[in-house]
């Protein structure tokens, strides 16, 4: 019982944390995901492609759906819960604090230069958080130094398919079509090609 | 507005967003600003731009907006708490199914392909966060820096968003001087 309140608590710091530091949106969560995953063992890099799926095939935010899924996996449905509250609270703490002062808030000179600093290394957390994960979709050892293929033609296979899957997503004509679609073919392919 | 109200309307939001960020904007102009008129266009386009830029759940932060401006701090807490209420539910019953059929071979096929998809998802979200936040070399070099640190050098995303914070802060400060 104790070891179970004790999980919950560092649920809710870790949840807390992300909450606090992801800047810009859902995909801003899974940096910290990742790190959870390495210091807790809590969730792989290939479970984080995989909830990134369910969450944008289901309603609401990523990061909520996120936090849910990972806290029911560690400590069931108290677990998502907690998980879920901590990643909000500080959200709710937030904006409740800028709410008031929201003209001011967004004329400020300082306030201005401190997010165009933040969010463009929010963004290079993100495109390292998703370097990685592909690394992981494609089969590739995420070892810098010693690119190990894990099975030479099914790792060229899923390159080559993530090459398409990356040619619709940026075509005009096909880049509006709803995520579902992609993570279906995705699935789709995956079973008939046994990836 | 009453509370009751505000939950319920808050939990038929989150009960339809999918997606998340700025694809929710044309479901939130439809709820709150043609279908109940509680705020403006112009304000939920005030309220988005901050939420996109202080931390946490962009979709958390607008609806703690909005319960605020409405019945304030209680209002806060009861509209984010209306937001989640249908996702968790959900998540945490696909979560249990997913635990009983996880070890199929035919599940981790499917899986498989599915993260391919969502990798190439990912790297055209990414991108268009990128044309639009960075702009110049000095914004190009907070994202390499930031890239480079996480990546190559396993730095914690926390000391990365704390760094660029104290930068940001030292930029301003100095270009006002």
């Amino acid at each position: 019982m104790l070891t179970f309140l004790f999980t919950l608590a560092i649920l809710f710091v870790e949840f807390f944390k992300t909450g606090l530091f992801a800047v810009g949106g859902g995909l801003a969560t899974i940096p910290f995901i990742r790190e959870m995953g390495a210091a807790h063992g809590w969730i792989t890099e290939a479970e984080i492609a995989n909830i990134i799926a369910i969450a944008e095939s289901t309603p609401g935010p990523i990061g909520v759906n996120t936090a849910t899924y990972v806290g029911f996996k560690v400590a069931g449905i108290p677990g998502s819960v907690i998980a879920t509250i901590g990643l909000v609270t500080p959200s709710v703490i937030i904006i409740i604090l800028v709410a008031g002062a929201i003209r001011r808030y967004s004329d400020s000179h300082l306030i201005k230069s401190l997010f165009t600093s933040i969010r463009p290394a929010a963004i290079g957390l993100i495109t390292a958080a998703g370097f990685s994960l592909l690394l992981v979709a494609i089969g590739v050892k995420a070892d810098f130094l010693q690119f190990r293929f894990s099975a030479d033609l099914y790792t060229l296979l899923k390159l080559g398919l993530y090459g398409v899957f990356l040619f619709f997503a940026f075509w005009k004509k096909t880049s509006r079509i709803h995520p579902l679609f992609f993570i279906l073919t995705g699935g789709a392919l995956g079973a008939i090609l046994s990836l | 507005m009453s509370l009751t109200k505000l939950y319920f309307m808050f939990v038929r939001i989150g009960s339809m967003m999918i997606g998340g960020g700025y694809s929710m904007l044309p479901l939130l102009i439809r709820e709150l600003v043609e279908r109940h008129q509680i705020i403006t266009e112009d304000e939920l386009t005030d309220y988005m731009a901050v939420a996109q830029c202080t931390p946490g759940v962009i979709a958390i932060n607008v609806a703690t907006f909005v319960g605020y401006k409405v019945r304030r701090i209680k209002g806060a807490v009861i509209a984010s708490l209306g937001v989640i209420l249908v996702p968790m539910i959900l998540i945490v019953l696909i979560a249990a199914l997913l635990q009983s059929i996880a070890g199929y071979p035919i599940v981790q096929h499917i899986f498989a392909g599915i993260r391919i998809a969502v990798c190439a998802l990912i790297t055209a979200s990414v991108y268009k966060l990128y044309r639009k936040t960075v702009v110049n070399p000095t914004t190009f070099s907070m994202f390499l820096l930031a890239f480079l640190l996480v990546a190559v050098g396993g730095v914690s995303p926390v000391f990365i968003v704390l760094g660029a914070a104290v930068v940001g802060l030292a930029w301003g400060g100095l270009k006002r001087c």
